[in-house]
Order: C-alpha cells, then structure tokens, then sequence
C-alpha cells in the first residue's frame, strides 16, 4: 500500500494509538470500537441529531431556570439565607479569591452552556438537510475542546458533600433551582453519549462539499 | 498488508505512521504524511509530537508547586460565635470522619489527596516509559493513560464543595464560612495536571511494539485472525 498514490478518505485513524482501519459504518446499535486500545471510533445512532437538538434546547431552558431559581436555603436558629447557582459560581467574589470565581462561573456554567450553543449551531442546519452554518467545523471543533472543561456533574457530586458537612448545625432546604441543575446534569451526560464525532464530521464534510 | 475491517485488528495493527500516513487526532480522517493540515477540521496534523513530553513536564511541574499550598494553607475559614477555625484539606477530612460521617470524609480524601497524588505519579511514569522506549505492557499503560483522563477532573469537586459553602453559609453572627488561599490553589493545581495529562501524546505508548508485531506476524495467517 502506497500512500501517496491512494484515496485516503475511506480511512479512520484511531485518536489515541494511531491504528489505521477502513471506516465501516457499524450496524445499528453497534460500535466500532478499535481492536488496539478499544476506544470508541464510530457510534451512529439513529436520530442522534434530532435527539441531541431536544436535549440541548432543554438544557438551555433548564439552565436559565437553575440560575434565577433560589438552589439551597439554611436555616439556623431563625436566621435563613438562600443562595442561588449564581451566587455559589461567584461566592469568591469579594477579595484576592476573584479569579476563582471566574473560573467556577466557567466550568459549571459558561462552558456547558457553550458547548450546548455551538452544538445547536452545527446540528440545526444538518437536521434540516441545510449547507452546514458558516463556520460550523470550528464551532464544533471548539464544543469537543471545551468537553473535559464541563464540569456541571462534578459540581452536582460537590452539592451532595457540602450538604452533609453543614447538616450537623443547620436544616436544608433544596430549592426548585436544584432539581432543575440535577435534571440538567443528567440530560447533559445523555447528550454527549449520544454525540459521535465522526458521523458528525462525515456530515459536516459530505454536505460542505455539496 | 493493508488496513483490515475494524473489528479483524489484533495488536499487530498497522499504524498510520507505518503506512506513510498521518491521522488527525480531532476528527479520525486520515491524511498523506506531507499534509500539515486537516483538510476536513482544519486540525494541524502532527504524527507524533515532538514536544509533547516537554509540555507534559512543564505542566506536571506547576500543578506539583501548586499542590503545595494546596495543602498547607487552610481551605475553609468557618467563622461562629465564639470561634474561628482554618481547616486544610485533610484536616477537614479528620474532622468530617470524627463527626462520624467516614463516607464524605472518605469521599474528600480520595477526591483531594489520593486521586492527586496518583495522578502525578501515573502521568511521570507514562512520561518516563516513553522516554526509555518501554516495548512491554502497552495495553496496561493505555488504561492508565484513559483512567488519568477520565478521573482527573472529578479533583475539581473541593474546590465547588468550597463554593457551595462560602455561598450557602452566610448567617450573619451565628456562623460563616469563607474560602482560605488554598482553594486557589487547589484548583490551580487541578487545572495544571488536567493540561499536563491532555499534552500527553498516548500514540507514543504503542510506538515501540515492532518486535510484538514481527512476532505474530511470524505467525500463520489463520493464527492471526483468532
């Protein structure tokens, strides 16, 4: 086998160990996974778009709920606050811990809902059988960079923690907000599953083309 | 040999760079070895990178220094009535366990002490086997390699445990809790050895398989397929 002298677009590179194979579109419900490593290579699901477009859209609404909607409330001795998502994002805020809040402002909030735009930007078009949008590629090039820096489902573990180290000295109430980020942070692990990247990038490909 | 359907590869298989290829990481497509970018994603296309390793170190290195006053300097500040106590990482932790909840306590310490330290210690040892061309153990340093991308993450959880707390306990006189210096650096370090792990480049691991792959090609074809 000569490289230079063959058509390489039939081909599938494995990400993590470099094997090469034929892509071979699995049957439905298969995966092809690669015979070295096992990663995940090609996991078409039928309906993966329309479903990914249902599931982002709810994520979206469900965010906006989660961050206006009061999340926990204490309660001690008559005295009671609430605090929101957004309030617990910034509660660094105040003094040289700033920049921190930024960043926890970014992993579970600006980030999941990025990555949940930039799919929707990509996948609407595809779904309706449209030219992908102007700049589609980088717009999904950019959701898969930002996918180890979405962290909403750590945050949830980390609400789950917090409030078995303050039960002892006060009562806690959840607020509709919480069920709402709870919801949210299911869904969001259900959408990525459903995503495979390289249908995604076919489409994408064989569309722009056209 | 040409490149077999996807589920015949056994360890022998043929890598892009074998074939005079080079696959980009982001999108699978693969492309002539002289390409620099991905035609499909517009990736750059390195078969293997150079600098890699010397990313990973810099970023251990930094996340190492930060983990420091990551466990020196107090996590939470709680402020009530009579007292102020400064709790570090583990000190929380002991504290958690004495008032009998050793399942959180357990949770923060795997989740902020072992999983970190294990962390760094997985990440050289991958780093350091592809330095001395380790040929054995492919497979198990692969695991390693995705247990490391997968877990290190899930480190973040003290630094939102922090954030809920400092949001949520705010009760005037009667008790606050406020974050101490290390919570910065907790994340600091987090966020270094995520990066450190991500610069990792794993198709490094299974470059000095040949002798396996003579090996069984040495073998009869039928063998091979089973």
């Amino acid at each position: 086998m000569h490289a230079a002298t063959r058509d390489t677009s039939d081909l599938v590179a494995c990400p993590t160990c470099d094997a090469i194979y034929h892509a071979v579109t699995p049957a439905r419900g298969e995966r092809a996974r690669c015979g070295r490593c096992g990663i995940v290579l090609i996991t078409p699901r039928t309906g993966a778009e329309a479903r990914i477009i249902a599931l982002a859209l709810a994520v979206l609404i469900l965010t906006f709920g989660a961050l206006y909607f009061p999340f926990l409330t204490i309660r001690a001795a008559g005295v009671s606050h609430s605090a929101s998502l957004l309030s617990a994002a910034i509660a660094f805020t105040g003094g040289p811990l700033f920049a921190l809040s930024l960043v926890v402002l970014g992993l579970i909030v600006l980030v999941p809902v990025s990555r949940v735009i930039l799919l929707l930007y990509v996948l609407i078009p595809l779904s309706l059988g449209r030219p992908p949008a102007r700049g589609a590629k980088q717009a999904f090039t950019f959701a898969d960079q930002l996918k180890p820096w979405s962290m909403a489902e750590i945050f949830a573990i980390g609400c789950a923690v917090a409030l078995v180290k303050v039960a002892d000295l006060a009562d806690i109430t959840f607020g509709p907000a919480f069920w709402m980020f709870a919801l949210l942070t299911l869904l969001v692990v259900f959408q990525d599953s459903l995503v495979c990247r390289w249908t995604i990038w076919e489409t994408l490909d064989q569309e722009g083309a056209a | 040999m040409s490149a077999g359907p996807l589920h015949e590869l056994p360890d022998t298989a043929l890598t892009a760079r074998d074939a005079g290829l080079v696959g980009c990481r982001r999108c699978g497509r693969v492309w002539p070895m002289e390409d620099s970018l991905c035609g499909r994603c517009g990736t750059p296309l390195q078969s293997r990178d150079p600098r890699s390793l010397s990313r990973v170190w810099a970023f251990w290195v930094a996340g190492l220094i930060a983990y420091i006053p990551a466990n020196l300097y107090p996590m939470l500040v709680t402020t009530t009535l009579l007292q102020e106590t400064k709790n570090t990482i583990v000190g929380g932790a002991i504290e958690l366990a004495q008032h009998g909840n050793g399942g959180v306590a357990a949770i923060v310490l795997i989740a902020s002490v072992v999983i970190p330290i294990g962390k760094f210690l997985a990440i050289a040892f991958l780093a350091l086997s592809v330095q001395r061309q380790a040929v054995e153990g492919a497979h198990a340093r692969h695991r390693l390699y995705e247990i490391v991308e997968y877990i290190g993450r899930w480190s973040m959880i003290d630094v939102f445990v922090v954030a809920i707390l400092t949001a949520l306990v705010q009760l005037n006189a009667l008790a606050s809790i406020h974050p101490g210096p290390a919570a910065a650096a907790f994340a600091a370090s987090v966020a270094l050895t995520m990066l450190s792990a991500q610069s990792f480049d794993s198709r490094m691991i299974w470059d000095h398989m040949r002798p396996t792959r003579k090996a069984a090609a040495a073998r009869s074809p039928e063998e091979r397929l089973t």
